[in-house]
């Protein structure tokens, strides 16, 4: 077996050191019933090749994203990773590292972790920021039970346009600590009827923009009518690439703001891994879950940094935790870095030009189509279609002249209106995939 | 002295340390390396893009005007920024690995190969289900291996880590509870040897915990846990107990069939940290010692590299008791060979733990990882794994203390007592392996020991590294004997970072660049 260094001799001395007859010995421990004595029944060991020819032959079976024209978003999107991402995060000293325990010998992913951490608050305008977290819906769930600590209240209102996988994921944790989670109903407008709802006894409101619809939300407003009832605010965005050309949360008086990383520098995955990005103001930093990596000194006096205020976490905390967290997405968030550093923010401002200007002339084009009507107000990469037929079927057909269309609203809400398509141009479509995409939909509502 | 016939001196002399601060910050290989705030500058960039064409903006007022201050480098600054990082860095692929509870093993390269295939990496989770057909049928290989391998007829793929399966476990059990109408059941048994991820995550889920302590041998303490369960009468409040197999003294709990049966005839569920699968697979079947939930670290048994903390994936396997309260999404194969995914959160479903399906890029690894062991492979790793573990300690345990005496599965525990009056603790030990060229051990952990010392070798070390490991914690045991605790206090010495000030980092935070 190509992976196991011990030969028979090795066992054989080394039994022999341990005092045993046989490796049997050793699991005297173990229940005699719950011994096993055969294999499980799975099959036997196999060399690389036949794994690899296994393992292509399954993903030949898919449609890939950039095999076609692709235009699917809703909460993972497809941009252009920089080759020289995928080569460095592969580097031993970066893959095969555990949390950096000892610092002494882990500077390397600390410092990725500080500037991580220094992107992070830049991007979203906090003051501070996490090593990050699972994905951006949990890392909304852990917002809102942040919240209840920090309030010492109990309700989260969730406003209309939170990606729906992030509300039932939110619903789920925070529900389960005594957090009474509302839900408003999902709607593309912004009609701020949410404000009604913020009272005394609001710990949260969270809002995403742009939202699941793509409509741009201003959030100012919200921020003072929550704080005015000592309430936070929960920013949320999917789509990183979007803090290039729009305010920033912190800007807007978010108090916390959650997100996913995965547009820049993490691959689609087909949904993980990717990685939670998690911001707040330096006030509320030791109510934050999830690692975080700080600036100090070392025995010579030179900079140094280590995981610090760890008396939040369960390792020390045990039952009285600010989360049971203890994993981040390190390498997912080594990736978003390093994309960072080589997008610097002009770059990231250019790149979020270019996929306004993609969904834009998308937008401006399907507005045409006879049986399709853009919704949104505002937008940034992706917008919301009402067409004359159900979404699900139309977005099948394109599947069949392969064409990824889009994600039908109906795929994320069952109860959601099924006439409704959600349709996102990043910076990989070009012309010739608009015009695909658009004679398919024509032919389909015709 | 010798030279080659040029003349040119082929081997050094000897020469005293003239160590002094070099000009540059540098020393040889070890580059000094600047943060990219103090190098970059937002207005460069690595990336070339094609221009704008100017279109009218429709983002409702809410542009943003200022300048976004990330600091940009060319491709090469960028290379050589994280490739100086890199090399501050220990990692398996450079030497023994040995901390205890965390399973560093070997990463083959296949696994990376074949999670880049652009069926697995470069779809979307939502692309029509008749497009992902190769990716869900990889989910449900998987998972036929999973359930095969613990003897248990469901798994919940998507928790992305080991503490986040550990919510899906407990969070599954409350649902089950609340279904029956048990909603008053909410203690839970929790070992005070116990990661602390357990009583963590059984707040988390609305439980309070009731700690249960071991006895001398590092296991549940019976007695205690036989008589809290009968002294509770008809006020039965046990949703069930959190129990680590083997337990973080690297024990296996003998008598974990009385716990399974004790706690199911309270009415409770029995969820077992599956953090050390490594020392059962293929030997040990969950199913057959009457667990209810486990989850799986697939970065720990399954190899899926650790990446400096993740990302993880915590697959939980249930029971029958359990497996229709599930978490959603879950991959369904129908008659004719066609895979669904079933993303709609049913009555009695616990809900959704994440957006889309988990992680994909870990299910690839794992999968590749097992079919490349098979049933037979998997099971030499296994006793590869506690067989290298009981070779250290039968090689250290005359010099060192053992915590608790016998053998031991995949990890070995020894505590501090060797050290008493030395002068040095486990911290210095650790920082003393450092300058060896060793990860240290987990240390101070679990906390029923004193001055923990948990080692953990895995499979993947050879005859050859484990000698030379074992050569030097004798030599280290030793040193600290015989009173030369200087190098223990300074150490360590030889890593490009000297000991780092904790203290100062909590007390000050610094989180961030600029602050």
């Amino acid at each position: 077996m190509r992976y196991l260094p011990l030969d028979n001799e090795d066992r054989a001395e080394m039994l022999e050191v341990i005092g045993v007859r046989n490796v049997e010995d050793l699991f005297g421990c173990v229940p005699k019933e719950a011994r096993l004595s055969e294999l499980i029944d799975l099959p036997y060991h196999q060399p690389e090749s036949e794994v690899e020819k296994h393992m292509t032959k399954l993903s030949n079976k898919s449609i890939s994203a950039s095999s076609v024209p692709f235009f699917c978003g809703a909460g993972a999107y497809k941009h252009h990773v920089p080759s020289s991402v995928d080569h460095l995060i592969q580097r031993s000293e970066f893959l095969t590292a555990y949390t950096p325990y000892q610092p002494e010998i882990s500077q390397g992913t600390l410092q990725v972790l500080f500037e991580f951490q220094s992107q992070v608050a830049i991007l979203t305008g906090m003051e501070v920021a996490n090593a990050s977290m699972y994905d951006g819906s949990t890392a909304c769930a852990e917002a809102v039970v942040m919240a209840k600590r920090v309030t010492r209240k109990h309700k989260a209102i969730i406003a209309p346009g939170l990606h729906p996988h992030y509300s039932l994921a939110t619903d789920t944790l925070a529900s389960s600590v005594g957090v009474d989670v509302c839900i408003l109903e999902q709607k593309i407008s912004s009609d701020y009827k949410v404000l009604d709802l913020i009272d005394d006894e609001t710990a949260c409101v969270v809002v995403q923009s742009p939202n699941v619809f793509g409509e741009i939300v201003d959030l100012t407003p919200i921020a003072e009518k929550a704080h005015l009832h000592k309430a936070l605010l929960i920013a949320v965005f999917t789509e990183p690439v979007a803090l290039g050309l729009i305010k920033s949360p912190g800007e807007q008086g978010a108090d916390i703001v959650v997100g996913e990383g995965q547009g820049i520098g993490v691959g689609l995955n087909f949904g993980g891994p990717h990685v939670g990005l998690f911001a707040c103001n330096k006030k509320h930093v030791r109510q934050m879950p999830g690692r975080i990596c700080g600036e100090t000194i070392d025995a010579a006096g030179n900079r140094a940094f280590v995981l610090t205020l760890s008396t939040r976490e369960q390792h020390i905390r045990r039952d009285k935790a600010t989360s049971n967290i203890c994993t981040n997405s390190g390498l997912c968030c080594l990736a978003f870095s390093i994309h960072m550093s080589l997008l610097g923010g002009d770059g990231l401002r250019k790149l979020a030009i270019l996929n306004h200007e993609s969904a834009s002339l998308l937008a401006t084009r399907i507005d045409k189509i006879k049986g399709a009507k853009v919704l949104n107000n505002t937008f940034f990469n992706e917008f919301t279609v009402k067409l004359d037929k159900n979404a699900k079927d139309v977005v099948h057909s394109l599947a069949n002249k392969n064409i990824l269309g889009g994600v039908p609203f109906s795929r994320l809400s069952k109860a959601g209106p099924k006439d409704i398509l959600l349709i996102c141009a990043t910076e990989i479509v070009d012309e010739h995939d608009i015009e695909s995409l658009c004679k398919a939909l024509e032919e389909e509502l015709r | 002295m010798s030279m080659n016939n040029q003349g040119r001196v082929t081997a050094p002399k000897a020469i005293t340390s003239v160590a002094s601060e070099s000009f540059s910050g540098n020393k040889a290989l070890d580059q000094a390396t600047k943060l990219i705030f103090e190098t970059g500058s937002f207005n460069k960039t690595g990336i070339d893009f094609p221009e704008p064409k100017g279109i009218k903006y429709r983002l409702g007022g809410l542009e943003q005007t200022k300048n976004i201050e990330l600091p940009g480098l060319s491709e090469p600054e960028t290379l050589r920024h994280y490739v100086r990082l890199s090399q501050k860095n220990y990692a398996i692929d450079l030497g023994v690995y040995p901390l205890g509870s965390c399973t560093m093993k070997h990463n083959p390269r296949l696994n990376e190969k074949v999670a880049r295939l652009p069926g697995f990496s470069d779809v979307h989770p939502l692309q029509p289900i008749g497009t992902v057909q190769g990716a869900l049928e990889l989910m449900y290989e998987l998972s036929n291996w999973l359930t095969k391998l613990c003897n248990m007829p469901a798994v919940a793929l998507t928790p992305k880590a080991g503490a986040h399966g550990e919510l899906c476990g407990m969070m599954t059990i409350r649902a089950r509870l609340d279904a029956d109408g048990n909603s008053h059941k909410r203690r839970v048994f929790v070992p005070e040897s116990a990661h602390g991820t357990n009583p963590a995550t059984a707040v988390q889920c609305g439980f309070f915990v009731d700690e249960l302590p071991a006895n001398d041998k590092g296991c549940i303490d019976m007695d205690v846990l036989r008589l809290k369960i009968s002294d509770l009468g008809s006020d039965n409040d046990i949703a069930g107990i959190m129990l680590t197999n083997p337990n973080t003294c690297g024990l296996f709990e003998s008598d974990i069939i009385e716990i399974s049966e004790l706690i199911h005839t309270a009415g409770g569920y029995f969820y077992c940290d599956g953090a050390n699968f490594n020392a059962l697979v293929g030997r040990v079947r969950p199913g057959d010692l009457g667990v209810d939930a486990m989850h799986i670290n697939l970065h720990k048994t399954f190899s899926t590299p650790h990446g400096g903390g993740g990302p993880g994936s915590g697959p939980t396997v249930l029971s029958d008791a359990l497996k229709d309260y599930a978490p959603v999404p879950y991959v369904v194969k129908d008659k004719s060979g066609r895979f669904d995914l079933i993303e709609d959160i049913n009555d009695i479903s616990m809900g959704r733990l994440c957006a889309f399906h988990g992680q994909m890029g870990m299910y690839t690894r794992a999968l590749s990882y097992m079919m490349s062991h098979g049933s037979d492979g998997l099971k030499q790793a296994t006793e590869d794994a506690v067989l290298n573990a009981n070779y250290i300690l039968a090689s250290l345990s005359d010099l060192m203390t053992l915590a608790y005496p016998g053998h031991c599965m995949h990890e070995v525990l020894f505590d501090d007592t060797f050290l008493e009056n030395t002068g040095v603790d486990t911290l210095d030990f650790a920082k003393a392996m450092i300058d060896e060229g060793y990860h240290p051990m987990t240390m101070y952990f679990p906390l029923v020991v004193h001055g923990a010392m948990l080692i953990e070798p895995t499979e993947s070390e050879s005859k050859y590294e484990l000698d030379r490991f074992i050569a030097t914690m004798r030599g280290l045991a030793n040193r600290a004997k015989s009173g030369d605790i200087k190098s223990f206090k300074a150490a360590p010495q030889h890593s490009p970072t000297k000991r780092v000030d904790e203290t100062l980092a909590a007390r000050k935070p610094v989180l961030r660049y600029g602050s």
